[in-house]
C-alpha cells in the first residue's frame, strides 16, 4: 500500500473568490472515481494571489505548487501524478507545476515572520500550529510579570501595524499603569483601507497567532477580556476566526485557568457593520457599545479610559499577532530587522493593477520601487505605471518621481506620503487623478460620521468643487479654493478620516496637476474605459 | 447617510428577501424580535448584535421594531433608528433575495472597477441601494471587500468573487434569476 498523499488547497477569501471550492469539489469527486485516498488539508493563502487557486502537494522532496488551477486542469494534474506522489520528472512536465514552494523566488525573497505560517498550515489545527512554535510565547509569557512583558514588547521596537505607527509597549504600559477592575483587548480587526487584505490573510491563515497574541496583552495589562471587532465584509475571516477560538476554549487556551495557571482571557469576535470610520479607534470603541460610530474627542485616551470606560488595548491584528512571535523569540530578535525607527517587518500587499499581486513581507527599508517592480512586476495591463497610492484610501498618490523611496514611516512622512497600513495600489496611464481626487471626496462624504465640520461639510463641498473645475467653471479659482479646502480640512479635522481626505487630492494637484487642466469635454470617466477592456 | 439613496421599488409582501424567507407580518416580527432580545440583550454593548440578528432572521430591520429593542435595552426608539441609519449594512426596507455588493475602492477602479460598476448598473437596470421590480436582485456599493490582490470583486450573500469582468458578471447573475422551483411554487401563502 503506497502512502496516502496529502494535498492542500486553500480556504481563504481571495482563493475561493476565484474558484478554490470547485476545484475542492472536482478533486474529491476525481479521487473517489479513481478509489485513491487523499488526505486533503484546507489550508490559508500562502499570499500569492495571481498563483490562486494554488494547489500543493506534499511530496518526497518537500512541498510542491501548481496553479493558477481551474477544475478542468484537474484531470492533467491527476495524469501528472498529483494523487501518487509521481516521479519528479512526470510532475515537472506539467505547464502549472510551480516547483518547490519555498524555492518559488517571490517567497523566497520575503521575511515572514508574522506571516511565517500562513498557507503552511491548517489555520484551524491546533496540533498544526503548535508544531510549527504556535503558544511557545503563551507558554513563556505566562511565567513572566506583567511589566516584564510590558518591557520585551517595548523592546522589540514594534509599532501600531494599523497605520498609526504608535509604540506598542508604550500603550501598553499607560493601560498596565491605569488601576481598573476590569481591562480590555480590543483587536482592530475593520480593515477597510481599499489596497490592503493582510489583517484578513493573517485571520484566515494563522488565526491562533491573533488569539495568542490578544491573550499575551491580557496578561499584560492584567484584562480579562477582548474583543475582536471584524469588518462584516469578512465572513470567511469570521468562520475561522470563531472556529479557532473554540478550538483554544476546549483546550484551555482561552477562558479560565489558561494551561493550569490562575490567568483567565474571554475572546469574541463581534462583527461590525460597514462603516469604515470604525477602523479609527474611538468609533470602534462606540461601535462596541451599540452606537454609532461617531468619533470621540482625545483625550481621554482610550488606554485611559476606553471601552465602557476602562482602560483599553487598542491594537491592529498584525501588531497583536506579531506578539506571538515576539514572546516566542525576544524582543531583540525582532528589533533587529527594519531601519531608522521603524523596527521589525512589514507585511506589505501590492494591489491594483499589477501583474503579481500579493502579500510581501520583509524588513522596513525595501524601496517602493522594488516592491513594484521587483515582486509585482509592473502592471497587469501591461501599460506604462503612473501612479501609486500608498496606505490606503487617506494616502497620497505618488509618481514614478518618489518610487525610490524607502518604505519606512518617517522616510514616508518626510515627503508628505503614507506607509500606513503597508498597502500599494498601483495605476497605469489610463487613469484620470482629477476623478480619482473627486473619489477620495466622495468617499469621504459616504463614511465621515459627522461629528466635525470640516470632514462632514467639507468633504461634499471638495465634490462639488473638483466638479466644477473639471468643467472649467472659473478653473484657477476652484484650484485655488481646492487646497484652501485641503489646508481647512488638514488642519480642523477632529481625526483622520477629515484630517488626511485631503493627502490624496494634494498629491494629485502637486503631481498630476495636467489632469486637472483637461477639458469637459472628455467625460469624466472616458480614461478609464480602456483599462476594463 | 444612506437612506436617500433606498429609493427602490417598493416591496410588496408577497416576496422573498434576502433571508431567503417571505416578508414577516407584525405578529412574527415580535416573536422572532423578542427571542433574539432574550437571547442577546444581556451581553456587554447588545445592540450590534441584537440588529445582525435580526437583519438575518428577517432580512431588513423593520422599523416596527425598533421600540421594542429600544425598550429591552432602555434606550429610546431614536437612539435605536441612529444606529440603523448610521451604519450602511443595515436596511430598513425589505430588500431582493440576492444582494450583489459591487466593490467602488481604488483597487477595483485601477483595473476596470469603473466599468464593471456602470455595465452592472446597466445589465440589472438598477442604482444602488435599488432592488429588481421581481424582487430577485438588490444592487449595492461596497467600500473594499480585502480582496485587492484579485481585483476587480464582488461579493453576493457570504460570497466574494474575483477577476470579476462583465461578462462573468452576466454569468452569476443569470444563474441567480433561475429559482429553484420550491421558492417559486406558491408566492402568495406568504404574507
Amino acid at each position: 500500500m503506497t502512502a496516502i498523499v496529502k494535498i492542500y488547497i486553500p480556504r481563504d477569501s481571495a482563493a475561493l473568490s476565484v474558484g478554490a471550492e470547485r476545484v475542492n469539489k472536482k478533486l474529491i469527486q476525481l479521487a473517489a472515481e479513481q478509489d485513491t485516498v487523499i488526505d486533503l488539508v484546507r489550508n490559508g493563502s500562502r499570499g500569492l494571489f495571481w498563483l490562486e487557486p494554488m494547489v500543493e502537494v506534499d511530496t518526497p522532496e518537500g512541498r510542491v505548487a501548481y496553479g493558477p488551477v481551474a477544475p478542468k486542469d484537474l484531470p492533467s494534474l491527476i495524469e501528472a501524478g498529483l494523487l501518487n506522489n509521481a516521479v519528479p520528472a512526470e510532475r515537472q512536465a506539467h505547464p502549472l507545476y510551480l516547483g518547490l514552494t519555498e524555492e518559488i523566488d517571490y517567497l523566497k525573497k520575503q521575511q515572514r515572520l508574522t506571516f511565517a505560517r500562513a498557507g503552511i498550515i491548517d489555520p484551524v489545527s491546533l496540533t498544526d500550529y503548535k508544531s510549527t512554535h504556535g503558544y511557545d510565547g503563551l507558554v513563556r509569557a505566562l511565567e513572566m510579570s506583567s511589566q516584564a512583558l510590558v518591557d520585551e514588547v517595548k523592546e522589540s521596537g514594534l509599532r501600531g501595524r494599523g497605520g498609526a505607527a504608535f509604540p506598542t509597549g508604550i500603550k501598553w504600559q499607560t493601560v498596565l499603569n491605569t488601576p481598573a477592575a476590569q481591562k480590555y483587548i480590543i483587536c482592530n480587526a475593520d480593515e477597510g483601507d481599499s489596497g490592503t487584505f493582510a489583517d484578513r490573510l493573517q485571520m484566515e491563515a494563522d488565526p491562533f497567532a491573533l488569539i495568542e497574541g490578544m491573550t499575551i496583552a491580557g496578561l499584560a495589562v492584567d484584562a480579562t477580556q477582548g474583543y475582536i471587532y471584524l469588518r462584516e465584509e469578512y465572513p470567511h475571516a469570521k468562520d475561522i476566526l470563531n472556529e479557532a477560538i473554540s478550538v483554544a476554549e476546549q483546550n484551555g487556551y482561552l477562558g479560565e485557568n489558561i494551561l493550569g495557571s490562575d490567568k483567565t482571557f474571554h475572546l469574541e469576535v463581534r462583527i461590525g457593520a460597514k462603516a469604515y470610520i470604525c477602523g479609527e479607534e474611538t468609533a470602534l470603541m462606540e461601535s462596541l457599545e451599540g452606537k454609532r460610530g461617531m468619533v470621540r474627542p482625545k483625550p481621554p485616551l482610550p488606554a485611559i479610559e476606553g471601552l465602557f470606560g476602562q482602560p483599553t488595548v487598542v491594537n491592529n491584528v498584525l501588531s497583536l499577532s506579531t506578539i506571538a512571535i515576539i514572546l516566542a523569540k525576544g524582543g531583540k530578535f525582532y528589533q533587529e530587522f527594519g531601519m531608522g525607527r521603524s523596527r521589525g517587518t512589514m507585511p506589505f500587499q501590492l494591489a491594483g493593477n499589477l501583474k503579481y499581486p500579493g502579500l510581501v513581507e520583509t524588513a522596513f527599508g525595501i524601496t517602493m520601487k522594488e516592491l513594484l517592480f521587483d515582486f509585482g512586476g509592473g502592471t497587469r495591463s501591461g501599460k506604462p505605471m503612473r501612479s501609486v497610492q500608498s496606505g490606503g484610501p487617506l494616502g497620497a498618490y505618488l509618481p514614478e518621481s518618489q518610487w525610490h523611496l524607502e518604505m519606512d514611516y518617517e522616510a514616508l512622512a518626510a515627503e508628505g506620503a503614507v506607509l500606513g497600513h503597508g498597502g500599494l495600489v498601483a495605476f497605469d496611464d489610463s487613469v484620470d487623478m482629477l476623478e480619482q481626487a473627486r473619489f477620495s471626496m466622495e468617499f469621504c462624504v459616504e463614511e465621515s460620521c459627522g461629528k466635525c465640520t470640516p470632514c462632514r461639510i467639507g468633504s461634499t463641498r471638495g465634490v462639488e468643487v473638483i466638479d466644477r473645475i473639471r468643467a472649467d467653471e472659473n478653473r484657477d479659482d476652484n484650484l485655488e479654493l481646492l487646497e484652501d479646502l485641503c489646508d481647512t480640512m488638514v488642519s480642523g479635522s477632529l481625526c483622520a478620516m477629515g484630517g488626511m481626505t485631503p493627502f490624496p487630492v494634494q498629491s494629485a494637484l502637486q503631481y498630476f496637476g495636467e489632469d486637472f487642466q483637461k477639458d469637459a469635454g472628455a467625460s469624466p470617466s472616458s480614461s478609464n474605459q480602456e483599462a476594463g477592456q | 447617510m444612506t437612506d436617500a439613496n433606498r429609493q427602490g421599488a417598493e416591496l410588496d409582501t408577497q416576496v422573498l428577501t434576502s433571508n431567503g424567507k417571505g416578508l414577516a407580518n407584525q405578529a412574527e416580527i415580535e416573536s422572532v424580535v423578542a427571542n433574539i432580545l432574550v437571547e442577546l440583550k444581556d451581553i456587554p454593548g447588545p445592540l450590534l448584535p441584537i440588529l445582525h440578528e435580526v437583519q438575518k432572521q428577517l432580512g431588513y430591520v423593520p422599523d416596527s421594531s425598533l421600540p421594542i429593542i429600544g425598550k429591552a435595552l432602555n434606550i429610546s426608539r431614536a437612539e435605536v433608528h441612529g444606529v440603523v441609519s448610521f451604519y450602511h449594512h443595515f436596511s430598513s426596507k425589505p430588500r431582493g433575495r440576492h444582494i450583489i455588493e459591487v466593490c467602488r475602492a481604488e483597487s477595483c477602479q485601477s483595473v476596470g472597477g469603473r466599468d464593471l460598476e456602470s455595465h452592472a448598473k446597466a445589465a440589472l437596470g438598477l442604482d444602488w441601494y435599488q432592488t429588481s421590480l421581481d424582487k430577485e436582485i438588490t444592487l449595492e456599493p461596497v467600500f473594499c471587500l480585502g480582496n485587492c490582490a484579485c481585483s476587480p470583486a464582488i461579493r453576493i450573500g457570504e460570497e466574494v468573487y474575483g477577476r470579476m469582468d462583465a461578462e462573468q458578471f452576466d454569468e452569476i447573475v443569470d444563474e441567480l434569476r433561475t429559482v429553484p422551483l420550491a421558492f417559486s411554487a406558491n408566492p402568495t401563502e406568504v404574507k
